[in-house]
């Protein structure tokens, strides 16, 4: 239980996929411009994750590792979570057609979300169980989530700061960015691994 | 070698057969109404029926929220052919949306355009081509002649013409269609 606990807290604040391993910045930069679209993006990422890493580590256990196959490890990754992906939108669409519009482009746009595939390799390479792979694809998109919504909030801020010119837009996101992962160094001991 | 070969292919053919059986199941569950009455609708998305758009309208009328004669832009042979799939009467345009006019597109006079992207913001079809402090213009082939972006514009520049036939566009007129069988 206190090492499932361990997983999240450290996934979510310790090893933040974005701030502190730098995986998943194309969306943390590309879908913070506005709050509403931060959550979506945020919730799709979290449903994704979650249900990926779990394929992930049934892919490496139960095909990959007994066939002496782990050389394909990348490839078979990656159509597997295209494939949870694809098959997310179509049951998300027939289930839900409201969330489905809330979430929109974003569903689709998850395959390319190198936090994804970075959960499942380092779900392998930290030789987690099941439910570990799981708590800590949750975690992982959670602390996505949190630092989303975190900058989304920021920047709509600085939208109405008084920013000097030369650092007006992408610049000032870059280092608030920056700030952010500062700041995020700070959780660094408050768990051990 | 040939292991991974089979296993790649296994997982691709699992993947792509769990995915046609999914998009072969799931839309069942969709109102196949909607989608129909939807393509009936003429897409210009100008809103003039009361609903953001096309679909919502289609949405409003298969739950009977919204009756068939709202649409402007289809005129009434759009209504005539919204009675016939839903098997009721079809009655004459409610003049409160508007009149049936004919196919326009909307023009620039591109030298009093400003450049501020409010039409741009306003095109529900995203036929306005241009960015901030440039000329904007119409790209004629996806406008819909919707008038939307007749109200925002701050310096009038935006009129809309009606669309010449040309050879491909031309149709035989259609018989006259009575609202109300005589």
């Amino acid at each position: 239980m206190r090492e499932y606990a361990l997983i999240l807290v450290g996934t979510v604040l310790v090893n933040n996929f974005v701030l502190v391993r730098f995986l998943g910045l194309c969306p943390f930069m590309g879908v913070s411009r506005k709050l509403e679209t931060a959550l979506g993006m945020g919730l799709a990422t979290t449903f994704v994750l979650t249900l990926s890493a779990v394929c992930a580590h049934l892919l490496e256990h139960y095909l990959l590792a007994p066939l002496d196959l782990q050389y394909l490890r990348i490839i078979a990754f990656i159509l597997v979570i295209a494939g949870v992906v694809q098959f997310t939108e179509l049951a998300v669409r027939s289930t839900s057609p409201l969330l489905y519009r809330m979430l929109g482009i974003f569903l689709p746009l998850i395959t390319s979300n190198c936090a994804v595939l970075g959960v499942a390799l380092l779900n392998v390479q930290a030789d987690h169980g099941l439910l570990g792979s799981a708590l800590y694809g949750l975690g992982a998109a959670l602390g996505f989530t949190l630092v989303l919504i975190l900058f989304a909030a920021l920047r709509e801020r600085i939208q109405a700061a008084d920013v000097p010119t030369c650092f007006r837009g992408a610049p000032i996101g870059l280092i608030t960015a920056g700030l952010m992962s500062l700041a995020f160094m700070g959780f660094t001991g408050l768990v051990r691994g | 070698m040939l292991n991974a070969v089979l296993v790649i292919t296994t997982l691709a053919v699992a993947f792509g057969l769990l995915l046609g059986l999914a998009a072969r199941w799931f839309p069942l569950r969709q109102d196949p109404v909607v989608a129909r009455i939807d393509a009936l609708l003429p897409q210009t998305q100008c809103a003039q029926c009361g609903f953001p758009g096309c679909r919502p309208y289609a949405e409003a009328i298969a739950a009977e929220r919204a009756d068939i004669n709202q649409c402007p832009p289809g005129g009434e042979a759009t209504v005539q052919a919204l009675a016939e799939l839903l098997g009721r009467e079809p009655k004459p345009l409610n003049p409160d949306h508007g009149s049936h006019k004919p196919p326009a597109v909307a023009f620039i006079d591109e030298p009093r355009c400003i450049g501020c992207t409010l039409c741009i913001q306003a095109c529900p079809v995203d036929a306005i081509l241009g960015a901030a402090r440039q000329m904007h213009t119409v790209i004629s082939a996806e406008c819909t002649g919707c008038a939307l972006c007749l109200p925002p514009c701050p310096v009038d520049c935006i009129e809309l013409r009606p669309l010449a036939p040309t050879p491909a566009t031309w149709r035989w007129p259609h018989p006259e269609h009575p609202a109300t069988p005589a």
